[in-house]
């Protein structure tokens, strides 16, 4: 499983959405129906699957699905 | 000037069945709820027996998302309301929203989350806390969630007053509309504590019933071989409206709330006071409330926990507030199948009540094998009664010195 077959994975199971709407692109909260809460959780789940930590300062930099895969990836995670 | 509130709408999950129609069938078939503890693995506890719900399937009533953030209490509250207002036919539209209220008490509200988050804090440390941990703590999020869910933007509350906080819900609710604070009143108790914590606490108190061979006999209230309460979980709700609101919309009425009683023992953290004085002044109150004579109720759900104490002083309040008439009331605790939903309790039991002077069927007492010669009522061992019943009233009383009492009457005009 790829690396952005396993995040989109991780974003269905916790937002409850399909795997049409997690387009690159799409917002988290803008798109994908999440509010602060959801995108902390969300995070908190990323962190719990690829054994890392993301600081508070990172977090404000993520909005969208390709964020999140950048990211990883800026962290050597593929 | 009191203006009269009707019920129209009743919803609940119990250990006997995920719905009022297979509960109120299950209570008069005299059927038990209790089995063994599925929730946790009971090595080690002295008591291995509750009412747990059975198949009930959450995803019938909340999405895959909103299910793994809510405590089970709050979901059974969710189910409960839901069913109540389908079955009052009530929309809640933004012409009435700001006139519908809520309040559904709990004794202890999201104790199983609780519990789950403080391993989460010795396993895995502080910054690996499930993240709706506080929410679905909370025991106030029942009313809230439903209030969401159903857009009702008047009064809420949640009484967190033990095993009559269902009682006290419903009661509130009944001076809320005949106050003319609200129209409508989502009202009952949700309860989801069949938990490591909730079992060993009760169990070291010797408060609950140890009889694990045979779970179905074990909640066996007035009998002389009881030996405690059994925990169970679930959710009661009631729809009470205003009158001539329920008339305007053509609902169907269920039954009249008439009378409210609500006392304070001062007396003990757990235990009632000999004679249970405070109970019987409770149930006092609800008849003058209710304007009644005590010759005037036909039928009493008890409190009826199966514990040694609570049976005997439940009765001899019932002998001081009824007098000459106490042998003539039928007293049946519908404990002995559903078990003690505590918080929930006051919910389900106000539904049956009113289901009895709906139907005209008084629920039985089961497993009253040898009644304790200190008991010495009518409790309607064994067998349904069918009988026209006109008034009907439900005690429940709480750790804390709580008492709540409430009657309510068949409907007329």
């Amino acid at each position: 499983m790829t690396l952005e077959e396993k995040v989109i994975d991780i974003i269905m199971e916790q937002l409850d959405v399909s795997r049409e709407e997690c387009v690159p692109e799409a917002s988290f909260q803008n798109d994908l129906g999440a509010d602060s809460l959801d995108l902390i959780e969300l995070i908190m789940g990323m962190e719990e699957n690829f054994g890392m930590q993301i600081a508070d300062d990172e977090l404000e930099k993520i909005s969208t699905v390709r964020d999140v895969i950048d990211f990883l990836k800026s962290k050597g995670i593929s | 000037m009191k203006r009269r509130v009707v019920i129209t709408g009743l919803g609940a999950v119990t250990p006997l069945g995920n719905s009022v129609k297979e509960t109120w069938e299950g209570v008069c078939a005299g059927r038990s709820g209790i089995g063994k503890i599925t929730k946790f693995d009971t090595t080690g506890y002295k008591t291995k027996i509750a009412g747990e719900l059975k198949h009930f399937d959450p995803l019938n009533f909340v999405g895959k998302k909103e299910l793994h953030r809510l405590d089970d209490f709050i979901v059974y509250a969710l189910a409960s309301a839901q069913m109540a207002l389908d079955d009052a036919a009530l929309t809640i539209d933004n012409a009435i929203a700001e006139r519908v209220g809520v309040i559904i008490g709990s004794a202890i509200g999201g104790l199983a989350t609780l519990e789950r988050e403080k391993e989460t804090i010795i396993n895995a440390g502080p910054q690996k806390v499930f993240l709706f941990t506080i929410p679905a703590v909370l025991a106030n999020h029942g009313a809230g969630q439903v209030s969401i869910r159903f857009g009702a933007k008047g009064p809420i509350n949640c009484p967190v007053t033990a095993c009559a906080a269902g009682t006290n819900a419903v009661g509130d609710s009944f001076r809320i509309i005949s106050h003319g604070y609200a129209d409508v009143m989502i009202a009952g108790g949700a309860e989801a504590a069949v938990s490591p914590l909730c079992i060993a606490g009760f169990n070291v108190m010797k408060a609950i019933s140890v009889n694990n061979d045979y779970p179905e006999k074990a909640s066996r209230p007035f009998d002389r071989d009881r030996d405690g309460f059994v925990v169970s979980e679930g959710c009661g709700i009631l729809i009470l409206e205003e009158l001539s609101f329920a008339r305007n919309r053509g609902a169907r009425i269920y039954a009249e709330v008439v009378g409210y009683g609500s006392t304070s023992d001062a007396f003990h953290m757990v235990a009632p006071p000999p004679g249970h004085e405070g109970a019987a002044r409770c149930m006092q109150l609800a008849l003058e409330e209710a304007g009644m004579s005590p010759a005037e109720i036909d039928y009493i759900n008890a409190h009826g926990t199966s514990t040694p104490l609570n049976d005997v002083y439940e009765t001899e309040a019932i002998r001081t507030v009824f007098g000459k008439h106490s042998k003539a009331i039928a007293v049946s605790s519908t404990k002995s199948m559903t078990g003690h939903l505590l918080g929930a309790a006051g919910g389900v039991e106000a539904m049956i009540a009113v289901k009895s002077v709906y139907e005209g069927i008084i629920p039985p007492t089961i497993n009253l094998d040898h009644p304790d010669p200190a008991c010495d009522l009518d409790y309607v061992p064994h067998k349904p009664r069918k009988k026209e019943i006109n008034t009907a009233m439900s005690n429940t009383f709480g750790f804390g010195g709580v008492n709540a009492v409430l009657i309510v009457k068949k409907f007329s005009e």
